[in-house]
C-alpha cells in the first residue's frame, strides 16, 4: 500500500517543551489513520505539525522530516499556503464562519482562485454532496451557517474543507461535540470520503478508532508507543501500555 | 450593622452617585437646547451672517465644519487603518511595536492647542499649505489617530482567533485572511472608532485655530487650499469677538454643533448595532 506521508525522526518543540520526540510513522494513501492517546500526549500538535498549522504558534520548532508524497514539507522552498491547501483540516469545534452555507463552502475556492474557470455553485454542490450534506440544505443555501445543528455544521466545515480539492484529511477530535447520532454520521463519512482522500483522525474515543479507522497509533507522553492495523493494535497490542491504556487501566 | 444591611446601604450610595453623573450632561443639553431652539431656523441654516455677524446665518461654518470632517476622515482613516492592521496582524510583540504602541497612547494625551501649533508650524509653514482646508483637515487628522487606531485595533483583535485559523487552514494566504476574515467582521468597530475620532475633530477649536479656521468669509471654500469657517470658532468668535451680539445667536450655534456631533454618535451607534445583527458569532 502506497504511503502518502512519511514522517521521519520528528521532534517538536514549543519553546523548550518538547511535545513531540522521535516520531517515525507512514500515513497510507487513501486509508484512514486514527492517533488515540490521553489529553497532552501530543497527538493533536502531530496532527497539526502536518500541515503545518503550528507555526502560526510564536516559538515552535520542528526536527525531521515530514514527507509528504516523498517531499519534507518543512523544507525551506515549500510554501504554508500550498501545503494548506492540499492538507485540508477539520477542527474539534464546528466552527463554520457566520456567513451563508454557500459562502462558507465558497470560500476557499473563492480565494485559491479555483472559482474562476470552474462554475461555483457546481464546486459548492459537489462539496456539500460529498459531505453528505446536500440534500439537507439545498433549499437553503443562502441562510446562515450558524442555523444548522452542531453535527450539520460540522459537516458543513467537511464540505468547506473539502471544496478546496485537499489530497489529505486532518481531523482533530472531529466528533467530541457531537451527540452520538451526529457522530455516527460522520464517522460514516469518513469512510465514504477515504475513497477519495487521505484522512488523519485525532481521537479520544477509543470505540471510534476501533470502529472507525484502517491504522491506529497510540501516543503516549509525546512518543508514538504503537503503530498498527486498526484490528491488530485493539486485538493484540504489543507494547504494555497500549494494553493498558486501550483496556482502560491508564489514561 | 449586619454585613447584609452594609452591602444594601453600599449599593445604594453607589447607585445613587453613579446617577448623579446623568445630571450634568442632561443639564448642559437643556441649557443649549432652551436657549438656543429660538435662534434655529431654516434661514439661520441657510444664510452666511450679516450686519458684523449679528444677525443672518450660520451656513458657511457648518458647511466649513462638514467639509473639515470629511477632509480629517479621508486624512486619518487610511492611515490608522492600516496601522491598526498592522499592529493587530502583524507586528507582534516587539520592542519596536511596544515603542509605538507607548507612541499612540501619548499622541492621545496631547493638548489639542498642541496639535494647533504642529499644524501651523508643519502644514502652514514648512509644507507651505497656507491656512487651508487641506492643512486643518491634516492637523485634525493627526490628532484623530490614536483614538480611531486604538478602537480599529481592539476591533481587529476582537474577532475571533478561530476565524483566521481556519482560513488558514483553507490555504489563505495571512492577507486573504485578514481581508475576507477579520476586517469585515472588525468593520462595525472600525467604523466606530472613525466616526467617535470624527465627532471629536468636528468639535474641536484648537487645532483649527491657527490652521484653517477664517473669522469672517461669506462665501463657501472653492478648494481645499482655502479658508473656511468652521462652528467651534464661529462660536468662539460670536461669544467674544462681537460686541453686542445676541445670545440667542450663539446658543444656536451651539445647538447646531452639539446636534453634528451627536448625531455623529448616534451614526456610529446605529452602523455598529446594524452591523452586529448581521453577523455573529
Amino acid at each position: 500500500m502506497e504511503n502518502k506521508i512519511e514522517v521521519q525522526n520528528f521532534n517538536f518543540f514549543y519553546g523548550d517543551f518538547q511535545a513531540l520526540i522521535d516520531i517515525n510513522i507512514n500515513i497510507k494513501k487513501n486509508q484512514i489513520t486514527a492517533l488515540i492517546g490521553p489529553s497532552g500526549c501530543g497527538k493533536s500538535t502531530f496532527l497539526r505539525a502536518l500541515n503545518r498549522m503550528n507555526d502560526t504558534i510564536p516559538g515552535v520548532r520542528a526536527e525531521g522530516q515530514v514527507l509528504l508524497d516523498g517531499k519534507n514539507i518543512y523544507d525551506p522552498d515549500v510554501d504554508v499556503v500550498d501545503l494548506r491547501q492540499r492538507v485540508g483540516m477539520v477542527f474539534q469545534r464546528p466552527n463554520p464562519f457566520p456567513q451563508s452555507i454557500f459562502d462558507n463552502v465558497a470560500f476557499g475556492p473563492r480565494v485559491l482562485g479555483m472559482a474562476r474557470n470552474g462554475n461555483l455553485e457546481e464546486m459548492v454542490r459537489e462539496s456539500l454532496e460529498g459531505a453528505a450534506l446536500w440534500d439537507e440544505v439545498k433549499h437553503r443555501l443562502h441562510e446562515p451557517a450558524l442555523e444548522l445543528n452542531p453535527g450539520q455544521q460540522q459537516r458543513l466545515c467537511i464540505a468547506r474543507a473539502i471544496a478546496v480539492k485537499p489530497e489529505v484529511i486532518l481531523m482533530d477530535e472531529p466528533c467530541s461535540a457531537l451527540d452520538p447520532i451526529a457522530t455516527l454520521k460522520v464517522e460514516d463519512l469518513m469512510r465514504e470520503l477515504a475513497r477519495n482522500y487521505t484522512i488523519v483522525i485525532v481521537t479520544h474515543n477509543m470505540q471510534q478508532a476501533a470502529r472507525a479507522s484502517h491504522w491506529t497509533g497510540f501516543f503516549w507522553l509525546g512518543r508514538l508507543v504503537e503503530f498498527n492495523a486498526t484490528e491488530e493494535l485493539f486485538r493484540s497490542p504489543k507494547e504494555e501500555l497500549t494494553e493498558a491504556y486501550i483496556t482502560g487501566r491508564r489514561g | 450593622m449586619t454585613r447584609q444591611q452594609t452591602q444594601k446601604i453600599a449599593v445604594a450610595v453607589i447607585s445613587t452617585v453613579a446617577g448623579l453623573v446623568v445630571i450634568p450632561i442632561l443639564l448642559v443639553i437643556l441649557f443649549i437646547v432652551v436657549n438656543g431652539i429660538g435662534a434655529i431656523s431654516w434661514e439661520f441654516l441657510t444664510a452666511p451672517p450679516k450686519n458684523g455677524m449679528r444677525e443672518g446665518g450660520i451656513m458657511p461654518a457648518l458647511v466649513g465644519t462638514i467639509f473639515l470632517t470629511f477632509g480629517t476622515a479621508i486624512a486619518a482613516m487610511p492611515l490608522a487603518i492600516a496601522a491598526a492592521i498592522y499592529l493587530a496582524e502583524y507586528a507582534g510583540d516587539t520592542r519596536l511595536t511596544r515603542w509605538v504602541r507607548l507612541a499612540i497612547v501619548n499622541l492621545a494625551g496631547i493638548p489639542s492647542i498642541v496639535y494647533g501649533l504642529f499644524g501651523l508650524g508643519a502644514f502652514v509653514l514648512y509644507f507651505n499649505f497656507g491656512t487651508s482646508i487641506l492643512a486643518g483637515s491634516l492637523t485634525l487628522g493627526i490628532m484623530t489617530l490614536p483614538v480611531v487606531i486604538s478602537t480599529a485595533e481592539e476591533a481587529i483583535l476582537s474577532v475571533p482567533r478561530e476565524f483566521r485559523v481556519v482560513s488558514l487552514s483553507l490555504g489563505a494566504t495571512r492577507w486573504q485572511t485578514i481581508r475576507h476574515q477579520v476586517l469585515p467582521h472588525a468593520l462595525p468597530g472600525i467604523i466606530t472608532g472613525v466616526i467617535l475620532g470624527l465627532s471629536r475633530a468636528a468639535g474641536e477649536t484648537a487645532p483649527i485655530l491657527f490652521t484653517v479656521a477664517a473669522f469672517y468669509v461669506p462665501h463657501l471654500p472653492r478648494s481645499i487650499f482655502d479658508q473656511t469657517m468652521a462652528l467651534p470658532y464661529h462660536l468662539y468668535v460670536i461669544s467674544t469677538q462681537v460686541p453686542g451680539m445676541p445670545l440667542s445667536n450663539q446658543y444656536g450655534t451651539a445647538l447646531v454643533l452639539l446636534l453634528l456631533v451627536l448625531s455623529l454618535t448616534l451614526v456610529a451607534t446605529i452602523v455598529r448595532s446594524r452591523m452586529r445583527q448581521r453577523r455573529q458569532w
